[in-house]
């Protein structure tokens, strides 16, 4: 077996509680291991650098129908990017959504090695799966949408949770997912009529169900089976100024529920992108945050996390299953709008997005991000995300950890900004002066996540015994530096491991790894009613048949790494 | 004896359908007999076992005769061709399975080729307006529980997509669409009476090449504004009517096809009318669909969409993916004298192409990837016969809605046949051989 041991760098782990110590790092194979349990390692010296564990993305749309839409409809996204394969590395483009190709290299080498995709539409979980397969290096797995889904509306109608959750069984096995993701519950249905459900009472039409019957109802479902990842929710009312008190019903409805399950988790919601969902006053005119109101609440329940959908000021392609938003943001900025509605499903929809400097509103929506992560007591809760692309490209990570890191480079952007006074005003980031340190930075995009994600037991810190997932960073936390010393060293790993696999050395790519899809196989009591419901509703409602909707594993999962359930006892 | 094998997916058109049932023996060599399917699509299948079918490769020879070659030297003749050329176009990739397409991807980046797919004749101008103006749109199974306004616009789904309207847009009673084709309105806009036209509610025979104008007409009439006597031929009173007709519906949807994309006005025609979807989504729920035409023609776009960043014409010979139709097309490269090597898979240019593109690929190294003889493989100086994709080998294959279903296979390939995918993988492994990587 290869072995490698990391030498002499500052390692950030909270997952073994070391904050900038010198300490070596030893690789056996795939696995991590106690330093003297290598003979004769290949040494990497890391003097003057920092290392940290593979970094894990708890929300990004980098793979499936809704992103190669944005791909297909965007070529200006591929002007003056591209990039010509050379060495182990085939052809690059794409800025806010890049090609599969670049997203993997992209990530790497940035230091991340465990990505999600956060929204996969059942019924074309085979696109997802074909796109995650040709995405080089990282790990992935799939988040199923749930909150829109004919079959759970009914049952959670009932309330019938044991019959939701073995639908919810069913349908991983099936698509080849890892999470119950849930997108506007119910408002996504009401766009198959155009109509929407703007706040947790407004209640589903035709179905008469409410939103906030279906995040309860599948929260509980979720944790009758004790899934790795909890719930995991884009609420109603997404980017509209006074929808934080919508937020807050949201996240009131994970109370008095506990975690069930052998993964390790403490929350039974994980609210994503909440940096759309934070916003007060009743316009565009008077939007402000409310970001201090929302981490009121996060920071006093621990049963959620959150991530932040940091807006990074770039031109972006938004693309979400929020289908009434996507139709609301095109007729906000009249740029091209693509719909893709799925039956008995969900939907989605695409519309390019310019978040300008020089508009007022986005400059708030880039103050409340960071508010969201700086106002954090926990940072194990609070995930660091751009909601990719939606926000801005996951390229940005780096130049976001400048600006949680560094008060100064916070203040070099908000004199920046056209309406600088009016955004102070209207935001309390003027006001905070934290620096977070690269050891809050790790638990916001390694040991939280991946703890949330119910993986910490493979992933997310350097304790023996882990995936040898690990990134070393050309920085010095101990000599001075400037700002952008750390946009720039955290964009550029000079080494990472993957699963043992030495992926980038020197900088330079030169592995296309050994890429994994992680899904979930729940098993649960045989139910014969939601068989029986299954059956019906393909032979009656579905396009295809029964027979023809499962993914198998041969082509679309061709390495797959399930993580198996037992909700039977 | 026999067997029958359920659930089995149709390669025939972007419909998709997959409940069609095959008789096979039961040694699983021969196909017997085909249910559920349309007289094309039962066709193809039955056309699989024609005796007189080509399993192995020829060349053609000097005196214009065909020789017979193994598929080795097959291989090497592609490979070499493919290697050795400047810019090679390697065009169709519609009537294959996505395991091919992206194989056939990877050749294309060592090799600096122009992939290009059947869209280039089809729907690539419905590609070109959905970058100009986006397109809502939906599955197929929307529109069987939802829609009860459907539009067919230049388009014959009775005679192209022959169980479209039976399985999803007019017949079909889905779940808020419980009566049926008589809880629906149809309405269909063709200059010819078509067999479609013919069970409409409103057939709106309209002169040709005037569809932009028809559309934009649609467009004024929604907001009430005056409209001529007469637009695109059709008076301004059935304007008016049909408009309201759409307005007045719960969900409406455009089905458009050949007539219009690739009619006088082409990209331009289709910019109108997914910005007539949008204007009904002001009133109602409205969707627009192409109506794709091969089986997978969809497919290739989608595995050019995630690998490359766009979904057809895609130049590859600088290095990277570069896109610019009009100059990166198949006809524009071959009437330019651009190419200097042409390798199709799954389609027929030779039946389909202009004239002038036919005799440049007749005079260039050549190599058709075709189970059957056609025009194309007339034109070439190989051809390369390769097993059934959804018959005799099985593969993922996107419907004409984007959703992914994987074909199956039914029956064995007459002995010794490769795949479009085995064959692939045998050239890329040549390729890098020869190109030293």
């Amino acid at each position: 077996m290869t072995e490698y041991l990391i030498k002499n760098g500052f390692v950030f782990d909270p997952v073994l509680g070391i904050r900038g110590d010198v300490t070596d790092i030893a690789i056996k194979g795939d696995k991590i291991v106690e330093t003297d349990a290598v003979k004769n390692p290949r040494v990497i010296d890391a003097t003057g650098k920092t290392v940290m564990a593979g970094g894990v993305d708890v929300h990004a749309h980098v793979a499936g129908p809704k992103v190669n839409i944005g791909r297909n409809f965007r070529p200006e996204d591929k002007l003056f990017n591209t990039r010509p394969g050379r060495g182990v590395e085939r052809m690059q483009g794409g800025f806010s959504v890049p090609t599969t190709i670049r997203t993997g290299y992209n990530y790497a080498r940035m230091g991340y090695t465990t990505v999600m995709e956060a929204a996969m539409p059942p019924l074309y979980a085979r696109h997802t799966h074909e796109e995650m397969r040709d995405t080089p290096i990282i790990d992935q797995g799939a988040f199923p949408v749930f909150g829109n889904n004919w079959f759970v509306l009914e049952y959670l109608k009932n309330n019938e949770i044991d019959n939701a959750a073995a639908y919810i069984a069913w349908l991983l096995r099936a698509t080849k997912g890892y999470a119950v993701k849930v997108v506007n519950p119910g408002g996504t249905e009401a766009w198959g009529w155009g109509l929407n459900c703007e706040n947790v009472h407004d209640p589903v039409p035709y179905f008469d169900i409410t939103p906030a019957q279906i995040v309860r109802g599948l929260i509980e479902a979720n944790e009758y089976l004790g899934l790795p990842h909890s719930m995991h929710i884009h609420a109603n009312n997404l980017g509209n100024p006074g929808n934080y008190t919508t937020t807050l019903d949201t996240f009131k409805l994970s109370e008095g529920v506990k975690p069930r399950g052998r993964f390790g988790r403490d929350q039974v919601m994980h609210h994503t992108h909440v940096q759309f969902h934070s916003y007060g006053g009743d316009s565009w005119g008077n939007m402000d945050s409310k970001a201090d109101k929302i981490m009121d609440y996060v920071n006093s329940h621990d049963n959620i996390t959150i991530d932040m959908g940091q807006v990074t000021l770039d031109e972006t392609t938004t693309m979400t299953a929020d289908g009434p938003f996507e139709h609301h943001l095109t007729e906000l900025n009249h740029l091209k709008w693509a719909n893709a509605d799925v039956e008995l499903e969900t939907a989605a929809g695409v519309v390019p997005y310019v978040y300008s400097p020089n508009i007022k509103v986005c400059a708030i929506q880039w103050c409340i991000g960071l508010e969201l992560a700086l106002l954090a007591k926990d940072p194990m809760r609070v995930f660091m995300t751009t909601d990719h692309p939606n926000a801005g490209p996951f390229i940005r990570y780096p130049r976001i950890m400048k600006w949680l890191m560094s008060q100064e480079a916070r203040e070099q952007q908000l004199d920046a900004f056209k309406h600088k006074d009016k955004v102070i005003d209207a935001t309390h980031i003027a006001g905070i002066d934290r620096e977070l340190d690269l050891y809050e930075i790790a638990q916001m995009t390694r040991a939280g996540s991946a703890k949330a994600l119910g993986i910490s037991d493979i992933c997310g810190g350097l304790a023996p015994g882990l995936t040898a997932d690990v990134a070393v960073f050309d920085f010095n936390p101990n000599e001075p530096y400037v700002p952008d010393d750390i946009e720039k060293a955290f964009g550029d790993a000079e080494h990472l491991f993957k699963t043992g696999v030495h992926v980038i050395n020197g900088h330079e790519i030169v592995s296309n790894g050994n890429k994994r899809t992680l899904w979930v196989n729940a098993r649960v009591h045989e139910n014969p009613q939601v068989v029986r419901d299954v059956k019906e509703k393909f032979l009656r409602y579905y396009t295809v048949t029964l027979n023809n909707y499962e993914v198998h594993g041969h082509h679309y999962v061709p390495n797959p790494y399930v993580i198996e359930v037992d909700a039977t006892q | 004896m026999t067997k029958t094998v359920t659930d089995v997916i149709c390669p025939f058109c972007g419909t998709l359908c997959d409940d069609l049932e095959v008789v096979v023996s039961k040694d699983g060599k021969n196909l017997l007999e085909v249910y559920n399917a349309c007289a094309i699509g039962a066709e193809k299948f039955l056309q699989s076992q024609a005796k007189d079918r080509h399993t192995r490769p020829r060349m053609r020879q000097e005196d214009g005769s065909w020789k017979e070659i193994s598929y080795d030297e097959a291989i090497e003749y592609t490979a070499k061709m493919l290697a050795d050329a400047k810019k090679p176009l390697m065009y169709g990739w519609s009537s294959t399975n996505c395991e091919a397409q992206a194989v056939g991807s990877e050749i294309g980046e060592y090799v600096g080729a122009v992939m290009d797919n059947t869209a280039t004749v089809c729907h690539g101008t419905s590609l070109i307006a959905v970058q100009d103006i986006g397109i809502p749109s939906c599955t197929l199974g929307e529109v069987k529980n939802r829609a009860d306004r459907i539009l067919f616009w230049g388009c014959n789904p009775a005679h192209a997509h022959p169980r479209h309207m039976s399985r999803y847009s007019i017949f079909p009673r889905g779940f808020f669409t419980g009566k049926g084709h008589t809880g629906r309105k149809m309405i269909v806009v063709d200059p010819r009476v078509t067999d479609t036209a013919r069970i409409a509610d409103v057939h709106l025979q309209i002169e040709q090449g005037r569809d932009y104008e028809l559309l934009d007409a649609l467009r004024v009439a929604f907001k009430g504004e005056q409209l001529p006597d007469v637009v695109a031929g059709i008076p301004k009173e059935k304007i008016y009517e049909v408009a309201e007709t759409l307005k007045s519906g719960r969900f409406a949807i455009i089905f458009f096809g050949m007539g219009v994309t690739q009619s006088l006005g082409k990209n331009h025609n289709i910019d109108a009318a997914i910005a007539v979807t949008r204007d009904l989504n002001e009133y109602t729920k409205a969707a627009i669909m192409p109506m794709r035409g091969h089986y997978n023609v969809t497919g290739s776009g989608q595995v050019w969409g995630w690998q490359f960043g766009f979904p057809f014409a895609v130049d590859l010979s600088r290095g990277f993916a570069r896109y610019n139709p009009g100059e990166t097309t198949s006809n524009d490269l071959l009437r330019r004298g651009e190419v200097d090597a042409v390798f199709v898979l799954g389609s027929d240019p030779g039946a389909h192409f202009p004239f002038s593109s036919v005799k440049k690929i007749y005079g260039l190294p050549s190599v058709a990837v075709e189970p059957h003889e056609t025009p194309t493989t007339e034109v070439c100086k190989v051809h390369v016969p390769v097993a059934f994709v959804g018959i005799e080998v099985g593969g993922c294959a996107y419907r004409m809605d984007n959703v992914p279903i994987e074909t199956r296979k039914v029956v064995d390939a007459p002995e010794g046949m490769m795949t479009d995918e085995e064959f692939l993988t045998h050239v890329l492994a040549r390729v890098k051989e020869i190109k030293g990587v």
